[in-house]
C-alpha cells in the first residue's frame, strides 16, 4: 500500500499526551442535574492505545466529548500535550457510532471536509485521495453517503478524520453498529491504522474482548456517575487471538469487574 | 411424398416465423392512439365549425382549421412516433390527454357556444377565447412583460430577504426570540393586508407592488428556512467543529445545504402565494399587467377575456414550478430515492 505509507510517513507528530485530572461533570437537565462523571484521573501516553469499559449509559462517550474540546468540564482538567482543552481541535478528533457522514456531500467530499475548514483545501487534494485509499473507498469517491453499506460508511468517517493527521484519534463506539464479520476486519483496520500512524487513541466500547484485541491498556469504569474502576495492562505482542488465554483470563476478570460474575 | 411436413420444411417455417418481426420492424408499428386522437379533434373542429353559435364569438373559421391541422399532425405522428425515440415515447406516454382533449373541446363547444346551456357572457367556448388571442395579443404581450417584471423582482428579492431571515432566525437564539413571535403574528396575515402602510411607506405604486409580492413570497421561505435550520442534526455541527469548522463554516456548510430541502419547500409555497397575490398587486395604480387585465375585463364584464388572461397566468405559473422541480431535482440529487444507482 504506497498510499498509505506516503499518508503515515507525512504525519510527523507521534502521538498527544492526554492528562485527565480530577474531571466531573454533569447535565442540567431543567428539574434535576445528572452527574456523569466524578473525579475521573486519567493519562494516555503519546502513541498509546487506551481503550474504556463500561456499562451503557456510564458517561463514556462524555469523557471523550471533553477529551475532543466539545465540552468543558464542570470541575477539574483536560490537558492535552499540558494544554487546557478549551475547544476542538482537528488535532483531536471524534469519530462517532454513528457515521454521521453529510448526506449532501459525496464521500470524497465528506473527507475533505476538516482541509475545507481549515482553509486548506487546495492543497489536500493528494491527502484527500491518500485517506480516502487508506480506507479502501477510492473507488467510491463520488458516491453519495446513502449508497453506502455501514461498514463503507464507517470507513469513510474514520477517512474523514485521518485526512487531519490527528494526533490523538477519539473512537466513540465506532464499531458498534456493525455487524460481526465487518467488525472483525474493521479491528484489524484500526489497529493497523495506529500502528502505522502513531497517534494516541482513546476507544470507547463495551465489547471486552475488542478492548482486550485492540488497547495497551484498558479502563473500566463504573456505572454513572463514572469513576475509574479498575485498570488493566495489556502489553500482549500484535496480533492478538481471541482465543489465546491470557486475554480469555483477562476477559472473565473484567466481566467480573462489570459484575456478570460467571 | 406424404403431405406430413418433414423436418426440413418445418425448420423453414421456424424461420420464415423468425424473421417476421423483422419484417414488421420496417414499417413503423402504428401508434393507435395518435390516429384516434386525431378524430376526436377532428370532431372537435366539425362541431365548431358547421354547427352555428348561438351568440357569435368570433374567429370560429381559424380556431377549426387550427384543430383540423392540428388532427393532420397527430395522423402525420402516428406513423412516426416509433422512430421518434424520446418525444416519441412522450407522445405515445400522454396519447390518451390527447383523445380526451379533443373529446372536452367538442363538449365545450356543444355546452357554450352551440347549445347555449352555459350562456355568454359568464362562460365562453374554446374559440371565443382563442378569438381574444387573435385579437388582443399585443395588449396581453404588453401585460405579460409587466407582469414579468413586477412578479420577478418581487420574488426574488422576497425570497433572498426571506432566506437570510431564515438562516438568521434558525440560527441565533436572540434572533429567534425576538423574530420569531413576530414572524409568527405576521405570517398568517394575507399580504394585500399591508396596503395601506405600504401607500405611506413607498413612494411609488411600484414599488408598493413590489414589496406586495416580495412579502407574500418571502414570509412561506422564512418560516420554512428557519425550521430547517433550527432541526438540523446536532451531531453534523459536532463532526464539523472538530475538524475544524468555524461559525462561518457551520452556517454556509452544515446548516444551509442540511435545510436546503425545507427551503424549498418554502420556494413552492412562496411561488404559488405570489402568483395569487398578483391581482392584488397590480390593483395599486398599475398600467398595464395580467392581474391589471383580469381587473380591468372584470369590471367591463368582459369574461372571456378574463379567462384568456387566467389561462395565460396558469401556464407560466405551472411553467414556473416545473423549473423549480428542476432545480430541485439538481441541488437536492443527493436525496435518497432522487438518485438511484
Amino acid at each position: 500500500m504506497v498510499a498509505a505509507a506516503t499518508l503515515a510517513e507525512r504525519s510527523t507528530q507521534t502521538g498527544l499526551a492526554v492528562d485527565l485530572h480530577a474531571v466531573s461533570h454533569q447535565y442540567d437537565l431543567g428539574k434535576s442535574i445528572l452527574p456523569v462523571l466524578d473525579g475521573i484521573d486519567l493519562k494516555v501516553a503519546p502513541g498509546e492505545f487506551v481503550a474504556l469499559l463500561g456499562p451503557s449509559g456510564c458517561g463514556k462517550s462524555t469523557l471523550l466529548r471533553l477529551a475532543a474540546g466539545l465540552e468543558t468540564p464542570a470541575r477539574g482538567e483536560v490537558l492535552a500535550d499540558g494544554v487546557t482543552v478549551t475547544k476542538p481541535d482537528p488535532s483531536r478528533v471524534l469519530v462517532f457510532q454513528d457515521p454521521t457522514l453529510f448526506p449532501w456531500r459525496t464521500v470524497r467530499d465528506n473527507v475533505a471536509i476538516g482541509p475545507q475548514a481549515r482553509g486548506v483545501l487546495a492543497a489536500s487534494g493528494a491527502r484527500i485521495d491518500d485517506a480516502l485509499k487508506l480506507v479502501k473507498l477510492e473507488s467510491f469517491a463520488n458516491v453519495f453517503p446513502h449508497q453506502l453499506s455501514g461498514g463503507m460508511a464507517q470507513r469513510a468517517a474514520l477517512a474523514r478524520a485521518l485526512v487531519n493527521d490527528p494526533e490523538l484519534l477519539l473512537l466513540d463506539e465506532p464499531l458498534g453498529r456493525l455487524d460481526s464479520l465487518t467488525r472483525l476486519s474493521m479491528q484489524q483496520e484500526l489497529l493497523a491504522l495506529w500502528q502505522r500512524a502513531g497517534y494516541s487513541v482513546m476507544l470507547v466500547t463495551h465489547d471486552v474482548e475488542e478492548a482486550l484485541l485492540l488497547a495497551q491498556r484498558v479502563i473500566v469504569l463504573s456505572e454513572r456517575p463514572a469513576r475509574v474502576k479498575a485498570e488493566i495492562v495489556a502489553d500482549r505482542p500484535y496480533p492478538r487471538h481471541r482465543d489465546d488465554p491470557w486475554i480469555v483470563d483477562k476477559r472473565r476478570e473484567i466481566l467480573e469487574i462489570l459484575g456478570f460474575a460467571e | 411424398m406424404t403431405s406430413w411436413p418433414d423436418p426440413m420444411t418445418q425448420a423453414m417455417s421456424a424461420i420464415a416465423d423468425r424473421k417476421e418481426p423483422a419484417l414488421r420492424a420496417a414499417f413503423p408499428v402504428l401508434w393507435h392512439n395518435g390516429l384516434i386522437a386525431a378524430g376526436t379533434w377532428l370532431l372537435a373542429a366539425a362541431v365548431t365549425f358547421f354547427l352555428p353559435d348561438i351568440v357569435p364569438y368570433g374567429s370560429r373559421g381559424l380556431f377549426a382549421g387550427i384543430l383540423a391541422a392540428g388532427a393532420a399532425v397527430l395522423i402525420v405522428l402516428s406513423f412516426l412516433a416509433d422512430r421518434l425515440g424520446r418525444i416519441g415515447r412522450g407522445l405515445v406516454h400522454y396519447g390518451p390527454w390527447y383523445i380526451a382533449l379533443g373529446i372536452w373541446l367538442a363538449i365545450w363547444e356543444l355546452i357554450t357556444a352551440k347549445f347555449g346551456w352555459l350562456p355568454k357572457p359568464f362562460f365562453a367556448p374554446p374559440h371565443g377565447l382563442f378569438h381574444v388571442y387573435v385579437t388582443d395579443w399585443e395588449r396581453l404581450l404588453i401585460c405579460i412583460f409587466y407582469t414579468a417584471r413586477l412578479w420577478s423582482i418581487g420574488f426574488f428579492s422576497g425570497i433572498a430577504f426571506g432566506f437570510v431571515l431564515g438562516v438568521a432566525l434558525g440560527w441565533s437564539k436572540t434572533f429567534a426570540y425576538w423574530g420569531m413571535p413576530v414572524l409568527k403574528l405576521i405570517g398568517p396575515v394575507p399580504a394585500s393586508a399591508w396596503i395601506p402602510a405600504t401607500f405611506f411607506l413607498f413612494p411609488t405604486t411600484f414599488q408598493a407592488s413590489i414589496f406586495i409580492v416580495a412579502l407574500a413570497s418571502g414570509i412561506p421561505v422564512a418560516i420554512l428556512t428557519a425550521s430547517g435550520v433550527n432541526t438540523v442534526n446536532r451531531a453534523y455541527y459536532d463532526v464539523a467543529r472538530t475538524l475544524g469548522a468555524d461559525g462561518r463554516f457551520l452556517v454556509r456548510r452544515v446548516a444551509v445545504p442540511a435545510a436546503l430541502p425545507n427551503v424549498f419547500v418554502g420556494l413552492f409555497m412562496g411561488l404559488y402565494y405570489s402568483f395569487a397575490i398578483l391581482v392584488v398587486a397590480e390593483m395599486l395604480g398599475a398600467k398595464y399587467g395580467l392581474g391589471w387585465y383580469l381587473q380591468f375585463q372584470t369590471a367591463y364584464s368582459a369574461y372571456v377575456n378574463v379567462y384568456a388572461a387566467l389561462i395565460i397566468m396558469a401556464l407560466i405559473c405551472s411553467g414556473l414550478v416545473k423549473l423549480l422541480f428542476l432545480v430541485r431535482d439538481r441541488l437536492l440529487s443527493w436525496q435518497k430515492g432522487v438518485v438511484q444507482w
